[in-house]
């Protein structure tokens, strides 16, 4: 798309893209190409010597058990993480989509933990399903389940996956909100005069038609596990118990800060750069045409 | 439509308020803790109903802070979150809409590459380049600076794309008719275009307000001194491995605190941040 009128001048131009030019180039572009060199280098442990080893790094990585299970690991989270929130997001939006008083209210009083941070939603629910001191593992105990997520990878898990879904569902909430306001009501009605029943009326005209939304906010949430969930991890189990909640970008964090292997380091980051940018590919490929709100 | 709706609009607020119960428990437990004693914390003998203890632990989070690791006020925190909060929202804005403008009204040489590299920049987030980003900040001595924690994050197109999109909508006509009144190009922009961003500069202020206010990984790398650290860093300080020290009314007054901005943000301005939103993540 091209704009008929325009203005004619040589230099303004240059101007005005400049500054954004220069931020993007020194702390986009120059880091990004330094994580691709890096990744090709090795450096003894002393940062005294190094050398340049292809692809040894990348191959190391893949020989290495921990990093296939991270990532595995990682896919399941968001493939949980996506799941909860957005079948608990689409329930409350349908129940909030009807005409009824106090709509915008709800709307309120739900859409709000979108602006809460991930270190501290990871506070509050490590602080309610602490071990020894929670308000929720005192009823567990109770109920004869045996709670301890800072020593059970499986529970760990779950704790990660309940708190960073609990903080999405209000994200998909409204898209899911905005999705089914735009669904005309004819459309609606004529399925309803053709003697549909309400259930079957979700899944045959509602859920097909709100289909474009739901992958959007798929890859969205995916691309939310992957990388916000960093703070989460980071504050309720730090990646343990061992590595049980360990994802690829807390990988690279504690592979680069405490294990030194910055070669290392910057291969898994060039790894998690490429599947943003398929991701993200995906997402303008299918999506950008057919979203509309 | 058709059917009776009164019993399925009833079971419809029942779902909904339990559905706000959920997303409103965390963030109760956490009011109700940052009002009660430590010591009955620590036992695990902690009340669901708020304790007596409200200003004095609030008194020391804000003024006086923990006795443990971190020992900042949260006052000086939420002040270092609010200033890189500010500067990456208004930064970002201000030189995604000059560019977005020089892309859309301007012919020049190389103009669609230019466009391309800043593009390119969607959505690769902070995180896949952190070791790298933090090595050129350390260069360029910016660790434990304001620009240091800012321009990285500045780094992304996300705002010019929307403001290009929404100057692609604006009529021609409009530049024609400043034309003939004589303005220049600065002028249009200043006097016209400016003018009509307003929503979507407001929206987009929200939202990247938020996004600042809200960064961990990056301030955390990059801050080492403790006056520096913004309130999210803070926060997980306070938390230590050994359970005993952990003051927690403390940490859960510093968790409300943490949250009031953002939360008093989307409240106040939800239309124009449903909007923003639904807009810029297209």
């Amino acid at each position: 798309m091209q704009k008929q009128a325009i203005f004619q001048s040589r230099l303004l131009p240059f101007a005005l893209v400049a500054p954004q030019l220069a931020i993007v180039l020194i702390f986009f572009y120059w880091p990004a190409l330094q994580a691709v060199i890096q990744s090709f280098l090795l450096q003894d442990a002393f940062g005294l010597s190094t050398s340049f080893v292809w692809f040894e790094n990348y191959v190391e990585l893949f020989k290495e058990p921990a990093y296939f299970e991270a990532i595995v690991r990682t896919f399941f989270f968001s493939f949980a993480i996506a799941v909860s929130s957005l079948s608990l997001a689409l329930l409350l939006a349908v129940m909030a989509d009807k005409p009824m008083r106090g709509g915008t209210l709800y709307r309120t009083l739900l859409i709000w933990p979108y602006a809460v941070a991930p270190p501290v939603v990871g506070v509050l629910w490590i602080f309610m399903l602490h071990p020894s001191l929670g308000v929720i593992s005192r009823y567990l105990r109770a109920a004869g389940i045996d709670w301890n997520p800072l020593l059970d990878s499986n529970q760990a898990a779950t704790l990660i996956i309940l708190a960073a879904a609990w903080k999405q569902v209000s994200y998909n909430f409204l898209f899911f909100l905005a999705g089914l306001q735009a669904i005309p009501r004819s459309v609606m009605e004529a399925a309803a005069i053709d003697g549909a029943r309400p259930m079957r009326r979700f899944w045959t005209v509602t859920f097909p038609l709100l289909s474009p939304t739901i992958f959007f906010l798929l890859v969205i949430n995916i691309v939310y596990a992957f990388f916000d969930t960093f703070g989460i991890i980071d504050t309720m189990t730090r990646g343990g118990p061992g590595k049980a909640t360990e994802t690829l970008v807390y990988k690279v964090y504690s592979d680069g800060l405490l294990g030194g292997n910055l070669g290392g380091s910057a291969a898994q980051s060039v790894i998690l750069m490429v599947i943003v940018i398929v991701l993200t590919g995906i997402q303008f490929r299918f999506v950008e045409r057919k979203v509309t709100y | 439509m058709v059917e009776q709706e009164g019993i399925r609009r009833y079971v419809a607020h029942v779902i909904l308020w339990i559905g706000i119960a959920i997303v409103a428990f965390p963030v109760y437990v956490a009011i109700v803790a940052s009002t009660q004693d430590n010591a009955l914390i620590a036992n695990g003998q902690m009340s669901l109903l708020p304790g007596g203890h409200f200003f004095e632990v609030y008194y020391q989070t804000i003024f006086v802070g923990t006795s443990g690791s971190t020992r900042e006020p949260v006052a000086n925190m939420m002040l270092n979150s609010l200033v890189m909060a500010m500067l990456i929202a208004v930064g970002k804005i201000a030189i995604s809409i000059i560019s977005a403008y020089g892309i859309v009204y301007f012919r020049f040489p190389f103009r669609m590459p230019i466009f391309w590299i800043i593009f390119i920049t969607l959505m690769l987030p902070v995180e896949v380049r952190i070791y790298p980003t933090y090595k050129i900040v350390a260069d360029l001595h910016m660790l434990d600076s304001y620009a240091g924690l800012s321009l990285p994050l500045i780094a992304s197109a996300t705002a010019t794309l929307l403001f290009r999109q929404f100057f692609m909508t604006v009529p021609d006509e409009l530049l024609e008719a400043s034309r003939i009144d004589g303005a220049g190009p600065l002028r249009f922009f200043w006097d016209t275009l400016l003018p009509l961003s307003r929503t979507n500069m407001a929206a987009l202020f929200v939202i990247l307000f938020i996004l600042g206010w809200n960064q961990y990984l990056w301030p955390l790398l990059i801050t080492t001194r403790d006056d520096m650290q913004t309130i999210q860093v803070g926060i997980r300080k306070m938390i230590t491995t050994s359970d005993a020290l952990t003051e927690w009314p403390v940490v859960m007054a510093t968790a409300v605190l943490a949250m009031l901005p953002p939360v008093f943000v989307v409240l106040a301005m939800q239309k124009l941040f449903v909007r923003g939103l639904v807009e810029t993540e297209k």
